[in-house]
């Protein structure tokens, strides 16, 4: 008896049977128009980036991998629960995030959702979309052209909580004075992209 | 109270294992892995609108039950063509001792429900009940008849 209640219980491997058919399911979820955010994990000179997409855009660009369950865990309370790993729903960003890094991109193609982001942040948001590339703005500036040239703390705020950095670029935002300010990636990463954008010298 | 649902992801993860473990135990080899991609695919279309989180995986296996049944049904009532090659043959989930999965295939339904949802889906008796309908007193009853019919057929 005790061996048979044994066998019923551990039956045979199916891990990679599982994740084959995971896999596919995968496939049919977004073939049927199932998944409200797909995301993926994209290879960077700044170490891995999370990307993640809607119908309407990308949503969320996160750098740091070791927070991904807390990004994925938001996006389902915020956007939607179906939520999958879909790599190929997310083909052209990393494409054209490749070829940015490599300095053959100046502007990215990729529609951007915005639902993350609302009022006085949404505005000084959209006004750092402006800023062209090779350019730096100011806090200061960002403030005013969002509508409160006062606000700039506030300003800082928005652009510490980007939810879509490189893509509305937080990093071309330096301090009035001319030092360099925080970054969401560190300073050595604003650098990096100021530099590579021709912006500063090395 | 608001409810918190994982991202879907994290349940696919974390799940896909004892579902397919689940679903190969109550329809077979052949056909667990339609089952599944049924399974999670219901399981999707749900998710947003589900008001409980408290217990996800038994949720899941209500729903892998569901699907195994209907499968059932329809296999029963159009039987495949002898010689047709199954599509997808080949790659169908691999399952040790096959005489005694056969034979649990083979026990009454609600024998064989009671059976895979206590001892593959190592659920307790009162989801079995929730599961196959009925009481938990009937639930038990059914397991341990199935158990006496497959000690029987198995021989160990």
């Amino acid at each position: 008896m005790k061996e048979l209640e044994r066998v019923l219980r551990g039956s045979s491997d199916l891990d990679r049977a599982a994740a084959e058919a995971a896999r596919r399911l995968t496939e049919r979820a977004v073939t049927d128009d199932l998944v409200d955010v797909a995301y993926s994990f994209v290879d960077s000179p700044f170490g891995t980036l999370l990307v993640a997409s809607t119908k309407k855009g990308l949503v969320t660009l996160a750098f740091h991998p070791e927070s991904a369950e807390d990004v994925l865990a938001d996006l389902a309370k915020r956007v939607s629960p179906r939520v999958l790993e879909a790599p190929s729903e997310l083909d052209a960003i990393r494409r054209e995030l490749d070829e940015y890094f490599e300095g053959r991109r100046r502007d990215f193609e990729t529609p951007l959702d915005w639902q993350l982001v609302h009022g006085f942040s949404e505005r000084v948001l959209r006004a750092t979309a402006r800023i062209p590339y090779g350019g730096v703005s100011t806090y200061r500036d960002v403030a005013a052209r969002a509508g409160n040239p006062r606000a700039m703390r506030a300003a800082g705020n928005a652009l510490g909580s980007n939810p879509l950095p490189i893509l509305v670029p937080c990093h071309r935002v330096v301090r009035t004075g001319g030092a360099i300010g925080n970054y969401g990636g560190g300073t050595d990463m604003k650098k990096a992209l100021l530099t590579l954008e021709g912006a500063i010298e090395e | 109270m608001t409810v918190r649902l994982p991202p879907f992801q994290a349940l696919l993860d974390e799940h896909r294992v004892e579902v397919l473990r689940f679903l190969t135990a109550l329809a077979g080899p052949q056909d667990a892995e339609d089952c599944f991609q049924e399974t999670f695919l219901a399981a999707l279309r749900a998710y947003p609108k589900l008001r409980d989180a408290s217990n996800l995986r038994g949720w899941l296996l209500t729903i892998a039950h569901r699907k195994a049944m209907d499968h059932h049904r329809s296999r029963v009532k159009r039987p495949e063509p002898v010689g047709e090659i199954p599509e997808g043959a080949g790659d169908h989930v691999p399952e040790a001792e096959p005489a005694l999965w056969d034979a649990v295939r083979a026990l009454p339904p609600r024998q064989r429900t009671a059976i895979v949802a206590r001892y593959v889906g190592d659920l307790s008796y009162r989801e079995v009940a929730s599961i196959a309908g009925g009481s938990e007193e009937a639930a038990r009853r059914n397991a341990a008849d199935g158990l006496a019919t497959l000690r029987e057929a198995w021989g160990r």
